[in-house]
């Protein structure tokens, strides 16, 4: 695969990139207090004394908030530390009340671990290994608004003392693509795990990113940390730009300050953030309102045993033992609902039908990935139509499968039912194609000698026209005659 | 009738019990001591007699019902305005929180409500906790009720931080009076006016709702005329809050019930390092005079050595002001308190000017001291470095453990000094609790008793600490002390 | 190790406290008397010697994820969390207009 590289008026450079992931980790209530977490809630209305800072208030440790981080740490081969512990980052703004963030900086909760990435979706080679730095868990701070007040900033402290875990990768990235494929893949995990809902447009995955770059080969240079970019493609154009703006500076005789910046993506470019400037020396140390996190063999092995099949393993299942194309397989295991939906339709077509999975799956796959979701799109039906029911799609793909119906009579069947208000079973038993080669036979007789033109050309060597003739016959028979049956007696009639 | 103001916590109790007088009688009586002494000693920040009339009404009609009694019915004490009780100012003696009306009760506080007790009002106390004479608050400083027998009337310390709790109760404002412990908060000032009080095991009470100092360190307790009555008034502080996450979880013990000054098979430790050179002769000659009583008392009395005893107060030193350092960052005018808005001034200027304007010197004195202490390049020299020394504190302690039961020392190196005296140089201040830091740091049980009047006629304490969760032990040594003392000494009446 | 007048400066600014250059300079010596007694901790061997941590031995409690468990650290008390704020408008907290 080739490398990225930009070209810059004194030759190629490299771009260097980490990112620090911030993910809401998904619990009911806030780290250190009972209130909710709920996105979208009125102002101020899911804030605690806690989260306000109240003057004598203390915090108190959300175990399904360390049971998720620990769940993400072991779905990314992550050694667990079982003694961790809280530290203050103390600094002042408006949005952090207590004037720290109770974060971990000395003992994280999780260490080194590392996730594949896949750079090329229909080559399963193009893959590259991107480091984990640590996995550790703080709060979020709360949401300013600047636009409600001609003089004023408003303050809402709902978001303060949410979990949050941050994610930091190694500086292992060296292209925009890489970058977005990382953020991608680790969303997918989150949410195989459910310790994040990724859900990037309510702010629940947010990330900074670092940036630097050097001449091939060389020392690392300066990075900038582009500050709570909020989706794949902002990523991808903050190493871009922020990639050129430091090449440009450094040939102009400039140098890299390492520095906050903010993305602002009307302008597509990054600026300096003036009010973090001061905010360097953090006076981080152990939180003493808290005692170190001590975690015991059975919570780390309950933690292990709540995790599902991860994205990895099952694209592995689905192309080996399920026999699934690799793209299909890709496909399947993207979205943790789509794979979930496949596996339920699988198992119950395969109940319904008597055969076993890898002799259906590929027939559930297809009719999942374009059959089913053709129809669907068709109709502008959602997916979470009840009509669109387990029960109703295993019986057409079981018809299908079966040879009862055509896969074209599937979908037909499908749409109608989706849009109208016919009776399934009945629908299936109705269009049952015939294998009758008598019936068939009789039908394509018919056609021929009602076609004798066509029939010289084809003879003549106008091959193309046997579709005409399957048409004809399929026509003829309503649309339920076997199109295999059909093929085998046309070949055979015309010679 | 008998001046009920006279009575501490048990008698009044009991009198109420029986019937002798009504709870309102001695919420009245104790109200209108409270009210003549105010413009003279400065105790009471706020005072509230109605909420101690409340409460006694509440007593009074529980009795007339039969119903039972709670361990401090009747009973109206003064509440260190470090408490936050709702609806009632909380101040920590700072002009930042004036005004300040918390919407919740702190656990400590609520839990003497619910045993019967009553409020006389908010006590006056060194600005956030910071002081050892009372000459921080910015309500001004509190008088001692005591005076020099040389005919002068120089206004002396009544001690600190907890000094309004100690003038409130030897000057018969209050039978008792809660008081917090940072590095010998309710020691010091006991010691300082002749009254008794307990600092028990950290995590004994909860730190939820008081206003933090050093939250490693902060601990609750009780300062009333005698051990019984701190007994009985710490069985209503103490107990587990899943509140706060350094509470220990562990059952009350019947303290009162338990009392016993028979110190027979006891053995107890007295500590060659707390000998110093130069040694105030009067306090010297006190503790070996405490030597003699606890002898007498059945026990075996052993030299034991701390040998980290003389690096405890700059060990306190750098913990004490970096915890401070960050806990104070949340006043910082924008959820409650002071607001200092200069004309055109941006948000980091608000906190600057806020923090200027509502803050005393020695709180800022402080908090520079912590901010220096962690920031960039220093953290490890000092912080860490003290967080080891703190650890080989407490390793003297447990290994004293092996060699006796309690230890014996005095509480302060002084008696009571003049207000002035020493508030022109910190350091000297600071050295007024040499002996009652290493306690502190290694979070022990341990109390002040009256031992009696040096030559000026001024009280001097002696202090017993014991081991972790002993409680028992050092007030067992305590009563064993108050018995052989029979201190009966009390300022004269000249407010 | 001691401080000047611009480590003070420096240091009042990190902790958010306006001071005057004359405070500035009354604090120097009063903390550089402060920093110098502090430091016999230098002397202090430490060596395998951890920091403290716990001061009484104790382990973290762990919450149950349920929301206002207790109504004393649960959410939904608005008007409690803005009662005593200096500017409270629309259910928010205001402060000087913040530029990002
Ligand atoms: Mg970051
Ligand atoms: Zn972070």
């Amino acid at each position: 695969m080739s490398e990225y590289r930009i070209k810059g008026e004194t030759g190629d450079w490299e771009v260097v990139i980490g990112l620090e992931v911030h993910a809401q980790v998904v619990s009911k209530s806030k780290l250190f207090s009972g209130s909710a977490t709920a996105f979208g809630a009125e102002p101020n209305s899911q804030v605690s004394l806690v989260d306000a800072a109240m003057p004598g208030m203390l915090p108190v440790l959300n175990k399904e908030c360390i049971r998720q981080a620990v769940r993400t740490g072991m779905a990314i081969n992550a050694p667990i530390n079982k003694w961790s512990r809280f530290d203050r980052k103390n600094y002042f703004y408006a949005d952090l009340p207590q004037g720290y963030q109770i974060s971990q900086l000395y003992h994280p909760l999780v260490g080194e671990g590392e996730i594949e990435v896949s750079l090329d979706e229909k080559n399963p080679e193009a893959v590259k290994t991107i480091g984990i730095e640590r996995i550790h868990v703080e709060q979020d701070a709360g949401k300013l608004m600047h636009d409600q007040h001609p003089t004023m900033s408003y303050v809402d402290l709902n978001r303060s003392g949410v979990a949050l875990m941050e994610i930091v990768s190694k500086p292992d990235m060296r292209s925009p693509a890489e970058a977005g494929a990382y953020l991608r893949k680790l969303r997918t995990i989150l949410r195989y795990v459910g310790s994040c809902d990724g859900n990037m447009e309510e702010g629940s995955m947010r990330a900074d990113v670092n940036v630097s770059v050097r001449k091939p080969g060389a020392e690392f240079g300066t990075r900038t940390e582009t500050k709570n970019v909020n989706s794949v493609r902002f990523v991808m154009a903050v190493v871009e730009q922020e990639a050129r703006r430091q090449i440009d500076l450094i040939e102009d005789g400039g140098t890299v300050v390492q520095e906050t910046r903010l993305y602002d993506p009307d302008r597509n470019e990054t600026r300096s953030m003036r009010s973090k400037e001061d905010a360097h020396d953090y006076r981080y140390f152990p939180d003493p309102d808290l005692l170190p996190l001590e975690l015991d063999e059975a919570f780390l092995a309950e933690c292990r045993a709540s995790l599902p099949e991860l994205p990895d393993a099952k694209r592995a299942r689905y192309e080996g033992p399920l026999g699934l194309s690799a793209y299909n397989a890709n496909a399947l295991t993207a979205e943790v609902e789509t794979a979930m939906a496949f596996e339920e339709l699988l198992a119950s077509v395969a109940k319904a039908s008597g055969k076993g999975e890898a002799d259906v799956a590929k027939r559930v796959a297809n009719w999942l990935l374009s059959e089913r979701a053709g129809v669907l799109s068709a109709n502008n039906v959602l997916a979470s139509d009840p009509k669109n029911s387990l029960e109703a799609n295993t019986a057409l793909v079981v018809a299908a499968e079966s040879g009862a119906i055509s896969g074209s009579k599937a979908k037909e069947i499908f749409a109608l039912y989706l849009t109208g208000d016919i009776d399934l079973a009945k629908e299936i038993e109705a269009n049952q194609q015939t294998s009758d080669t008598g019936a068939i036979e009789a039908a394509i007789a018919k056609i021929l000698a009602d076609n004798a033109d066509k029939v010289e050309q084809y003879k003549g060597g106008k091959e193309a026209l046997f579709g005409f003739f399957v048409g004809q016959t399929m026509k003829a028979m309503q649309g339920k005659a076997n199109p295999g049956v059909v093929n085998e007696l046309l070949k055979k009639a015309l010679g | 009738m008998t001046d009920v103001t006279e009575l501490g916590v048990a008698a009044i109790r009991e009198g109420v019990a029986k019937g002798d007088f009504t709870a309102v009688e001695v919420a009245e009586a104790f109200n209108a001591n409270v009210a003549a002494a105010q413009q003279a000693l400065n105790a009471f920040i706020v005072p509230t007699p109605e909420k101690a009339v409340e409460a006694a009404q509440a007593v009074d009609a529980a009795r007339a019902a039969g119903k039972p009694l709670g361990k401090m019915a009747g009973v109206p004490i003064g509440m260190k305005d470090l408490f936050a009780t709702r609806g009632i100012q909380t101040t920590a003696a700072s002009h930042i929180l004036e005004g300040f009306k918390p919407e919740y009760e702190s656990t400590v506080s609520q839990k003497l409500w619910d045993a019967g007790a009553g409020m006389l009002g908010k006590l006056n106390l060194d600005q956030f906790a910071m002081g050892s004479s009372n000459e921080t608050s910015y309500f001004g400083n509190v008088i001692s009720p005591w005076r020099r027998n040389d005919g002068g009337n120089a206004a002396l310390a009544p001690g600190g931080s907890s000094g309004g709790s100690s003038a409130a109760v030897a000057a018969r404002l209050a039978p008792a009076a809660t008081g917090t412990d940072t590095g010998g908060s309710i020691r010091q000032p006991a010691a300082f006016t002749g009254i008794s009080g307990i600092k028990p095991t950290y995590g004994r009470c909860s730190r939820w709702g008081v206003v933090a100092f050093a939250s490693s360190l902060d601990q609750a307790g009780p300062m009333a005329r005698d051990v019984r009555d701190c007994a009985i008034m710490l069985e209503a502080m103490a107990g587990f809050d899943p509140k706060d996450s350094t509470s220990l979880d562990l059952p009350v013990p019947d303290w009162e019930a338990a009392l016993s000054g028979d110190l027979t098979g006891k053995k107890v430790g007295i500590p060659r390092e707390y000998r110093l050179d130069g040694m105030d002769e009067e306090v010297a000659k006190s503790w070996d005079q405490g030597i003699a009583w606890l002898k007498d008392a059945g026990a075996e009395i052993v030299e034991i050595s701390l040998p980290h005893t003389k690096y405890a107060l700059p060990t306190y030193y750098i913990i004490a002001p970096a915890e401070a350092s960050s806990n104070l960052a949340r006043y910082d005018g924008v959820r409650y308190g002071l607001r200092d808005l200069p004309d055109g001034a941006g948000l980091q200027d608000m906190y600057a000017a806020t923090r200027a304007a509502g803050f005393g010197p020695e709180v800022k004195r402080r908090i520079l001291i912590g901010t220096y202490v962690l920031s960039a390049g220093f953290y490890d020299a000092y912080y860490t470095q003290a967080q080891k020394v703190r650890a080989l504190i407490s390793r003297d302690f447990k290994e004293a453990w092996a060699h006796c039961d309690v230890i014996l020392a005095p509480t302060t190196p002084s008696a009571s000094f003049a207000l002035g005296e020493k508030s022109a140089d910190p350091l000297e201040m600071y050295l007024n609790d040499v002996f009652s830091v290493p306690a502190s740091l290694a979070g022990l049980p341990a109390m002040s008793v009256p031992a009696g009047l040096n030559a000026e006629g001024l009280p001097l304490g002696l202090q017993i600490i014991g081991k972790p969760f002993d409680e028992q032990g050092v007030l067992n040594a305590g009563l064993a002390i108050e018995s052989r003392a029979q201190f009966s000494a009390k300022p004269e009446k000249w407010w | 190790m001691s401080v000047d007048t611009a480590t003070v400066a420096k240091i009042a600014a990190l902790a958010r406290l306006k001071v005057s250059e004359a405070e500035i300079a009354a604090m120097v010596p009063e903390l550089n008397g402060i920093l110098a007694w502090v430091e016999q901790l230098g002397e202090v061997d430490v060596t395998g010697v951890e920091p403290m941590t716990a001061v009484i031995e104790n382990k973290l409690r762990l919450r149950e994820d349920v929301i206002d468990a207790d109504p004393l650290t649960g959410g939904g008390k608005r008007d409690d969390v803005l009662a005593n704020a200096p500017a409270a408008e629309h259910g928010f907290f205001g402060v000087p207009k913040v530029i990002e």
